[in-house]
């Protein structure tokens, strides 16, 4: 252990001075060796917290339901049993639950999402952070103020208004709902980061004669492109994850559903066996756990950028 | 780069006379034209996202104000128009029924329970993850799981793990700590406990909620305090150290000090979050046993009875009731993000 904050072996010199030390040293050691033990045990408790739920989630995907209800309390599949992904994957006409479609869906959605949030968050972002302009400071507060509102205020006119227009139930609707849920977070996320790169640069290009747009195509850009993937991939778990407008606007059209509301539909339903859900549950967060560990530190760095200016 | 230099569209009316564009600290006369430029410039760039900012956002926020005091129904929408007879029956409403006021009181509870509960899990996750060890990386990254995993996936997960015919919590319940019976954690109201004589009756189901909001959150807290604490300069510590402070000494009066700015922080933004969570709640219960918070109750108004009116009205007040909640904070507290807005 480098740290000291924590550290038994930090203080293996003894005291100096006899009397007023001893007392010190004391409770110091008491403290230490308590703390120490605490630390581990926080340690434990929360791994077994976080990851029992995934494990357990996986595991009962691989077991058939009559083994699941009869022994409630197994953590290992007696047998492995993969036909619940097939069950879950295959369409409904051939007796699955069509995961493979609404899969599809998702990724449609999410990716479409992530392209057109970019799209207007990297200029917005460049914008706020190197361009002075009549309402830059207003337009901060309005974005702030997104994320004051509850979703659901939204939900009653935006379901009204989707209504209208016939675009309830399609694709194309959501995808606008999620890119004006995901533009602010993302500027902000990116106009921290264009911030860093250094104005010097941007004026020796504009020396030779660059142009804003060129600017930020050849120079801005590329330099915050870790940022921007980051970005990219946070935008994509929410759109993956998200539920309630999902839910609002494409309930009644089933090969319309994504992953999540798909899952969320079924669960109630007592022909399905839960396993088979599972199994649903599992492909529905899998591309996310493996995209978040892929790019652990990018997403932890682009989400708390600013954050430890406290 | 060798490519020829691109011209932006406001690049054509360059002057002949001037070759290089002025610097933007650059005074002159020219300097003028160069802000305008750059100022037209930057609200070109910020326009979609305005554009889709205000049609998607803005604009329904203002529409909920018309609908909120207007007596509409979801089937009626298609003959009337935008603007009907303006009413105050929905908010007369929303007041006087008990299931608001229920409704509320549980949300309150729920929002400053799953508050508190996320950051003090986050704060303890912290400082155990401060020193470094093998592999904590990967620990770190498990931390996070519940936050990023898919919100339908765990509530699923936890409706299965809680389930009282074949759920893993109730099987060891009553095969190793003998309860008599299963749990019903998510249908069940309340129970009475009797604990060193003294009885109490705990709301079962909002309990399970509130814990599972301090599970799916505490890793965005964890997220932003070890954010902070990495940053801090280690000085004072060893001064402190070396001055015979103990662990919980350094602790109470040199780190905690330093994460208070950031804890306010996130007190402000979960507390927002969690008042106006409603996929947690409607996942795992439905609203069900006595869990039932404003979201959830707006979102039944508007489905199930399709009344627009009275959905807009109650949306509305929450909205309202949480403006003034945080700025009171900000007025009474201070501004937990300083300069930084």
């Amino acid at each position: 252990m480098t740290d000291t904050a924590h550290a038994s072996g930090a203080r293996t010199e003894p005291p100096r001075s006899a009397a007023p030390a001893q007392r010190r040293w004391s409770r110091d050691r008491v403290e230490t060796l308590v703390f120490g033990v605490l630390r581990w045990v926080v340690i434990v408790v929360l791994l077994v917290v976080t990851l029992f739920p995934m494990y357990y989630m996986v595991v009962l995907s691989l077991r058939s339901l009559d083994e699941v209800v009869l022994r409630p309390a197994l953590l290992w599949p007696a047998e492995f049993d993969w036909s619940t992904y097939v069950q879950v994957l295959v369409s409904e006409e051939e007796g699955g639950q069509g995961f493979l479609v609404f899969m599809r869906n998702s990724a449609v959605l999410a990716v479409l999402t992530v392209v057109f949030t970019l799209l207007a968050a990297i200029p917005g972002a460049y914008a706020i952070s190197r361009l002075e302009f009549f309402g830059r400071r207003q337009v901060s507060a309005l974005f702030l103020a997104v994320y004051l509102f509850p979703a659901i205020l939204l939900a009653v006119p935006l379901f009204v208004f989707f209504s209208a227009v016939g675009l309830r139930g399609s694709l194309v609707g959501l995808v606008v709902v999620y890119v004006a849920q995901t533009v602010p977070l993302s500027i902000y996320m990116l106009r921290n980061y264009f911030e860093t790169v250094p104005v010097s640069l941007e004026q020796a290009a504009a020396m030779d004669g660059a142009s804003r747009l060129t600017i930020l195509r050849r120079i801005s850009l590329p330099l915050a492109m870790p940022a921007v993937v980051s970005n990219a991939l946070f935008v994509f778990m929410i759109a993956w994850n998200e539920f309630l407008f999902a839910l609002l606007f494409l309930a009644e059209n089933r090969p319309r559903w994504t992953v999540s509301l798909g899952l969320a539909q079924l669960a109630g339903s007592i022909e399905i066996p839960t396993t088979v859900l599972m199994a649903g549950s599992v492909l529905l967060t899998l591309p996310i756990v493996l995209l978040f560990f892929l790019a652990e530190r990018l997403l932890v760095e682009g989400l708390t950028s600013g954050a430890e200016k406290g | 780069m060798t490519q020829p230099v691109e011209r932006g569209p406001d690049e054509q009316t360059r002057d002949a006379n001037v070759p290089v564009e002025p610097i933007p600290e650059a005074g002159g006369s020219r300097s003028r034209t160069l802000a305008q430029r750059d100022a037209r410039f930057g609200q070109l760039l910020l326009a979609p996202t305005l554009v889709v900012v205000v049609t998607m956002v803005v604009l329904p926020i203002l529409w909920t104000v018309i609908l909120a005091f207007q007596d509409l129904r979801l089937i009626d929408l298609r003959r009337r128009g935008l603007f009907g007879a303006f009413t105050l029956d929905n908010f007369i409403a929303v007041f006087s029924s008990p299931g608001f006021w229920a409704a509320l009181r549980t949300t309150l509870l729920f929002s400053v329970v799953g508050t508190v509960s996320s950051i003090g899990i986050g704060l303890a996750a912290t400082l155990a993850l401060r020193g470094a060890f093998r592999g904590r990386t990967f620990v770190r990254a498990s931390m996070l799981l519940p936050y990023v995993a898919p919100v339908v996936a765990v509530t699923f997960v936890w409706q299965t793990m809680l389930s009282p015919q074949f759920g893993i919590v109730n099987a060891i319940g009553t095969e190793v700590f003998g309860w008599d019976d299963p749990i019903a954690f998510l249908s069940q109201r309340s129970a009475d406990v009797t604990v060193l004589g003294i009885e109490f009756t705990v709301p079962v189901a909002l309990l399970t909620v509130m814990t599972f909001e301090a599970w799916r959150y505490f890793p965005f807290a964890f997220l932003f305090l070890t954010a902070r604490i990495q940053a801090l300069p280690r000085d004072l510590e060893k001064a402190a150290q070396m001055d015979g402070a103990t662990v919980s000494q350094r602790f109470r009066y040199v780190v905690f000090p330093q994460l208070l700015p950031t804890i306010a922080l996130l007190a402000v933004l979960r507390f927002i979050f969690t008042f106006n969570e409603f996929d947690d709640v409607y996942l795992l219960t439905g609203g069900g046993a006595g869990t039932q918070v404003v979201s959830v109750r707006v979102y039944y108004l508007l489905t199930s009875r399709g009344d627009v009116g009275a959905a807009s009205a109650q949306a509305l007040v929450l909205a309202l009731i949480l403006v003034v909640l945080v700025g009171l904070y900000f007025r009474f507290v201070g501004r937990p993000m300083g300069d930084q807005t």
